[in-house]
């Protein structure tokens, strides 16, 4: 009997990722949703730029690869052009909080019908391990090498919460998958955010506080443990906007 | 007889669009081309279409990319600013192989510049407008009845090349009414091709749109066969005019706005005896090569007519591989020269006898 199977909506290419990386958890969780769901053929995923890049060639379903930032953008165009189907994108935080945050905050606000899954591991890991929108206040990164000073490099951004400050979105959960508890409560928002678009709920956002041991120079374990010492008092899990819930 | 209504030129793009069956507008409130957009919003949600006022030029270009990206006929409109902004997405359209058609009502530049009549995105536009190497489609119309005709024209070999096009017009032609014959109404989505992000249905291996190729040798591959593609609309596509060059010993080289101008001013020239006629480029990429190089084995000199600062003579230089001299009559910054202007820079010409 087999009791461990790869989902089908993920393809048979190796993912890339470095070992301790979060990023192949995630896209786990996405493909066991979209197959539960039963959507795989109806589905059409936006990848960002940065370490998912080439998600395009994971995920099984129809994919776009999408400029820098530009992911809620492409969605939006695709889902005006197919409102039937299911529309995600899967983004960093530079992506969706730096150099995206003009198209990520009017995506959100025009409480366009798609699904995003923001991955925030609070580093630009593709490029080497730089300072991201997410960055914490004290964190060393290849251009905040003395530790990120509010007083010249800001403070770091909280999107969920940000993002709550809009009228339109239909869910805002902030989630982390450094434990077996965590990721099953990841899976669990992963797949409200997605039912909801098939639902015709509207905009729905997943925060993934995710590990980068890499780039943040930790092994795995220490990694994920410094996603409950220091990313979370910074980025409290919880669900920031569910309209399901106010009536 | 046709009938024949009275339209704005920028109306005239956003009609002939609909009537292509383009039923996915996007774009971002700029002058001198703002009436696209008003017209987009009052028309599409009444015959089902999208119109979507984007919050930037950029989202815009990426909402264009989106619904391309599905298989289906989309497009923007700006004006020169707004069409820098639009350049990183022109470049990934090019890349990934996807028709759109993008509009630019030409304004007055560099920087804010001003809002009046210019042709100086001609770099912009014929150059590939983003990083990388790739041309779109160039199409400059010369009438309102142009830009109804061009923009189908602007769909129909996007599609049928699988690039981006540009619609180059000025603010003059966006902004004066002319009678136009509207073409015929065609069908808004016809079935998606074959390469279109439209789900896989559980039918087929996943369509992937994509302009990335970390493999240097793929890479190159993809730009040689894209180029390949390119000669195809160089040798098939390139359009252009001819008026009174059978006898012509001045050869004026102009488009758009500047083209009708010219257009008096060589009429009163023949009147005056001057043996002048002119090539009007309709693309400007693919660039009219061939009948100005044939031209340049008859005339004397070459006479560029434009609103910028000799962009278009650059081009015809190279055209006639530099045979003739080239003159330049120019006027910029929103400045349209008149049919005397023209005419004296075609005695001036004449004078000089090349």
């Amino acid at each position: 009997m087999v009791v461990f199977e790869k989902p089908k909506s993920l393809t048979d290419k190796v993912f890339h990722y470095c070992p301790g990386c979060t990023h192949g958890i995630i896209h786990r969780l996405i493909a066991e949703v979209i197959d539960e769901l039963g959507i795989e053929g109806q589905t059409v995923g936006v990848a960002p730029v940065g370490c998912a890049v080439l998600a395009y060639d994971y995920f099984a379903c129809d994919m776009i690869e999408a400029a820098h930032g530009r992911a809620p953008a492409i969605a939006t165009g695709v889902k005006r052009s197919m409102p039937d189907k299911v529309v995600f994108t899967y983004q960093g935080d530079g992506d969706l909080a730096s150099i995206g945050m003009c198209e990520t905050v009017s995506t959100a606000a025009r409480g366009e019908n798609v699904t995003i899954i923001f991955v925030n591991n609070a580093i630009y890991g593709m490029t080497g391990g730089q300072m991201a929108p997410t960055s914490l206040i004290g964190q060393v990164t290849q251009t905040s090498p003395y530790g990120r000073d509010p007083k010249t490099q800001g403070y770091p951004i909280r999107v969920c919460e940000l993002l709550a400050t809009l009228d339109a979105p239909a869910y805002l959960e902030r989630v982390t998958v450094n434990s077996v508890k965590n990721v099953r409560n990841a899976k669990k928002a992963i797949k409200k955010a997605f039912q909801n678009q098939i639902e015709g709920k509207g905009f729905s956002l997943v925060e993934v506080v995710s590990a980068c041991p890499t780039n943040w120079g930790m092994t795995p374990q220490k990694a994920l443990e410094w996603i409950d010492e220091k990313m979370l008092p910074q980025y409290p899990l919880g669900c920031y906007r569910d309209k399901d819930k106010e009536v | 007889m046709q009938e024949k209504t009275l339209m704005k030129g920028n109306e005239a793009i956003a009609e002939a669009a609909i009537l292509a069956g383009c039923r996915h507008y996007f774009g971002y409130p700029i002058t001198p081309q703002t009436e696209v957009a008003a017209y987009m919003a009052k028309k599409m949600p009444k015959i089902g279409g999208t119109f979507l006022q984007a919050e930037s030029e950029i989202a815009a270009i990426n909402m264009v990319y989106g619904v391309a990206s599905t298989g289906k006929l989309a497009m923007t409109s700006s004006s020169s600013p707004g069409i820098a902004l639009k350049a990183e997405g022109i470049s990934y359209l090019a890349g990934a192989d996807l028709p759109a058609l993008i509009v630019n009502v030409q304004r007055g530049g560099p920087g804010l510049g001003g809002i009046q009549p210019s042709q100086s995105d001609y770099f912009l536009a014929t150059r590939g407008p983003g990083h990388g190497d790739f041309h779109v489609l160039v199409l400059a119309p010369a009438s309102v009845q142009e830009m109804a005709d061009l923009t189908g024209k602007a769909f129909e070999l996007a599609m049928k090349y699988r690039m981006p096009a540009m619609l180059l017009a000025d603010g003059t032609m966006g902004q004066m009414m002319e009678p136009v014959v509207l073409p015929e109404p065609k069908e808004p989505n016809p079935v998606p091709p074959a390469w279109a992000a439209v789900g896989t249905e559980g039918k087929r291996f996943h369509n992937v749109i994509n302009s990335l190729y970390l493999d240097p040798l793929t890479l190159e591959r993809t730009n040689f066969e894209r180029f390949e593609r390119y000669a195809a609309v160089e040798r098939d596509e390139t359009m252009w005019e001819e008026f009174m060059m059978e006898d012509a010993e001045i050869c004026v080289v102009s488009c758009g706005i500047t083209a009708r101008v010219s257009r008096n001013a060589i009429v009163e020239a023949r009147k005056r005896g001057i043996k002048v006629g002119m090539i009007r480029p309709i693309t400007l990429w693919p660039f009219p090569k061939k009948p100005l190089l044939a031209a340049a084995e008859k005339v004397k000199s070459f006479l560029c007519v434009e609103l910028n600062m000799g962009q278009m003579k650059e081009d015809v230089e190279l055209a006639i591989r530099c045979k003739k001299p080239v003159d330049l009559c120019c006027r910029v910054g929103g400045m349209i020269p008149s049919p005397d202007e023209v005419l004296a820079a075609i005695v001036k010409a004449n004078e000089q006898g090349g």
